[in-house]
């Protein structure tokens, strides 16, 4: 019996041997050697240091690169929640039929578009004669077109609108899997509509909303044409100066360490959120 | 639906409206109700008072709207036409959360993510109440549903019939005026829902609160409520007390709904104030003690109890000759089904002593009706939605 199951298992892991093999070979033996590679030293010198990370965490402008990537995905994921959460809740309110199937598809969209494509309609909103500018100048509410493009701002409304299917596709199955009871019952029991939602609604979506800003965080800090294109060089972030560091300077290694500062960074942000994520995790299995 | 087993009437008779304590309760009157979704009509021109203290069930298939009215009174939906009061006073457009009327779900719809005190807690909190207050409370209605140990428990670690004590438990604490229970027992078994049944009456009945229930559950209605009110495509189909309604059904739809009935057809050939004689389908003419308000001629269904037929050995005048098909003794009573001359099956209930001999297969005996009264008569026209 013991054996069989074993046998069992055994076929299963066989079958995902192939993919397990592919990713050992693609996926973490870059990783590896991308670590390997942080940890060598500037020039022929041979052995291992930690000489780069030194060199990163010593310089001021290194950090602020840091500091300033890790507020654009906050920023981001802050806005995608606060705008996707609305959205996903109309969606998960809507009664199954055409308005739900036209709802769907409009948060699904964005997926079906190239990150550049969208990109660059966003220079064509944000422009100096861009769709913003010009509404704006022709209502006379400014005399001057704004500077939106290569702002901080400009970044992350262009981040947020693509990165917004992210947040709003966990959202939606955390809220599918919500009982519209225990919202009746609250309200049964005395409780206004904001008392439910904090208590009741909120809580219960908390899973999803983890999942959400897990995934717009992590995409939105290793984003690199968004940030580029609409950054138009004058706002610098990990991604970019990764790929400044080994396309351009082909210093390898500063790259290496680079990138691995951004993976540690990331997975620490995702370890956070996923163990926020745990706390509530026993309640909704029922 | 005729096939489903003989219905015990329990105590349903031994509770009626007015054995309520007076002076307790909230009354419930729903007027002329219509809702519509959509195109759809799932209520049409719904009248019930309910009267304080009164448990009355809503009883009907899948689909009757039964649930759709528990809503109306909860405020979760508004009605299309007509009017909601409690103590007289209008509240179909006072919010949900200013009613005051308690739901217990189908599913219980435990917050997930608090423990039993919590939940319990919930609706005491929402009103505002002090730290010190809301835990006595909370740990009285523990005491009332006899599960005070369970304060720290989280819904997903209680049995159904724990979860359902504690939302019972949960509606109860903030003491609204209409407490409505959705399909309450349908998710426990078969044991325990006798033994919640028994536990949530008596609890209803000390608290005096005026309940409203839905069920799709015939013995359920006819045993826990004071009334019920049968419906079927929205419609009201009769509103009384369970006895009256198992006895004198009003619509051939609830003969049918309610308990076993046995529907034979025949045509109505002749009647007075007192009496009418109906020739059934292979000619025997059947005397009843009812006077059916339908012109000579009609095509009618006469709906009987099993219960209400005898079977016997020897020919009588008025009796039908039958012949024993199946014979199954189940306790008390046995049943049997027999078939006339021209195979019409009727179902006979009979009382099963110790030296009474039962019929065997294949035997002819006479069938007769209890009692000439013990028999209801329906004019079957095109029309009737509920056949």
């Amino acid at each position: 019996m013991q054996a069989k199951a074993l046998l069992k298992a055994g076929r299963g892991w066989a079958l995902v041997f192939p993919l397990t093999l592919f990713l050992m070979i693609f996926y973490l033996a870059p990783i590896v050697l991308m670590v390997i590679t942080s940890l060598s030293q500037a020039g022929e010198t041979e052995g291992l240091s930690w000489s780069q990370y030194a060199e990163f965490f010593g310089d001021g402008f290194n950090l602020k690169v840091l500091w300033d990537t890790v507020w654009l995905g906050t920023q981001t994921t802050i806005v995608c929640l606060l705008l996707g959460y609305p959205l996903a809740l109309l969606h998960s309110r809507t009664r199954p039929g055409n308005w739900r199937s036209i709802l769907t598809f409009l948060i699904v969209l964005p997926l079906l578009t190239s990150a550049v494509v969208r990109t660059f309609a966003w220079i064509v909103i944000l422009g100096r004669q861009g769709v913003i500018n010009s509404a704006l100048l022709s209502l006379s509410i400014i005399e001057e077109p704004l500077r939106l493009l290569s702002t901080h701002h400009g970044v992350i409304a262009a981040l947020s609108q693509i990165q917004m299917p992210l947040m709003i596709l966990p959202l939606i199955a955390s809220m599918a899997r919500l009982d519209p009871n225990l919202e009746a019952a609250s309200a049964s029991l005395g409780s206004p509509a904001w008392r439910t939602f904090w208590r009741i609604t909120f809580p219960l979506t908390l899973p999803g909303i983890i999942a959400g800003s897990m995934l717009v965080f992590s995409a939105s800090v290793s984003s690199f044409v968004t940030p580029s294109v609409i950054g138009g060089g004058r706002l610098m972030f990990m991604p970019m100066y990764i790929y400044q560091q080994a396309v351009s300077l082909f210093n390898y290694p500063f790259a290496a360490t680079i990138s691995t500062v951004l993976l540690i960074t990331v997975l620490a942000v995702v370890t956070l959120l996923s163990s926020l994520g745990s706390l509530t995790r026993s309640y909704t299995r029922t | 639906m005729t096939q489903s087993s003989t219905v015990p009437l329990a105590s349903a008779s031994s509770s009626s409206a007015e054995s309520s304590p007076p002076g307790r309760g909230h009354g419930l009157d729903i007027e002329g109700i219509t809702h519509r979704f959509g195109d759809v009509t799932v209520l049409n021109q719904i009248h019930l008072q309910v009267n304080p203290g009164e448990f009355v069930a809503l009883l009907g298939p899948s689909g009757c709207g039964k649930t759709t009215i528990l809503r109306l009174v909860a405020g979760l939906l508004t009605p299309t036409v007509g009017q909601i009061r409690i103590d007289g006073q209008r509240v179909e457009h006072v919010p949900t959360h200013k009613r005051n009327v308690g739901i217990v779900f189908q599913n219980y719809a435990l917050f997930p993510h608090m423990n039993v005190f919590d939940n319990v807690a919930y609706g005491l909190r929402a009103q505002g109440a002090k730290t010190t207050n809301v835990r006595s409370r909370v740990q009285d209605m523990l005491e009332l549903v006899q599960l005070e140990v369970m304060g720290d428990r989280f819904p997903n670690e209680l049995s159904g019939g724990q979860q359902q004590r504690i939302a019972l438990a949960r509606a109860l604490a903030v003491e609204p005026r209409i407490l409505l229970l959705d399909e309450p027992f349908s998710a426990l078994d078969k044991n325990l829902r006798l033994d919640m049944q028994i536990e949530v009456k008596r609890l209803l009945t000390e608290q005096g609160i005026t309940t409203m229930f839905v069920t799709h559950d015939q013995e359920e209605a006819l045993s826990m409520a004071d009334r019920i009110a049968v419906m079927s495509n929205g419609v009201v189909q009769q509103f009384d007390t369970p006895t009256t309604v198992y006895d004198r059904p009003s619509t051939l739809f609830v003969s049918q709904f309610v308990g076993t009935t046995n529907l034979i057809s025949g045509t109505l050939i002749q009647h007075n104030r007192e009496s009418c004689v109906v020739s059934l389908a292979d000619g025997e003419q059947m005397q009843l003690a009812i006077d059916p308000d339908m012109p000579i001629n009609s095509p009618v269904q006469l709906a009987i109890r099993p219960e209400n037929l005898r079977l016997s050995t020897e020919p009588s005048p008025n009796a039908l000759p039958v012949r024993v098909d199946i014979c199954l003794p189940l306790g008390a009573a046995t049943i049997y089904e027999v078939r006339t001359a021209s195979g019409i099956p009727i179902k006979v209930t009979q009382p099963r002593g110790i030296g009474v001999k039962s019929l065997v297969p294949g035997q002819t005996v006479y069938l007769t009706l209890a009692s000439a009264h013990a028999c209801s008569i329906f004019h079957v026209s095109d029309t009737d939605p509920s056949v």
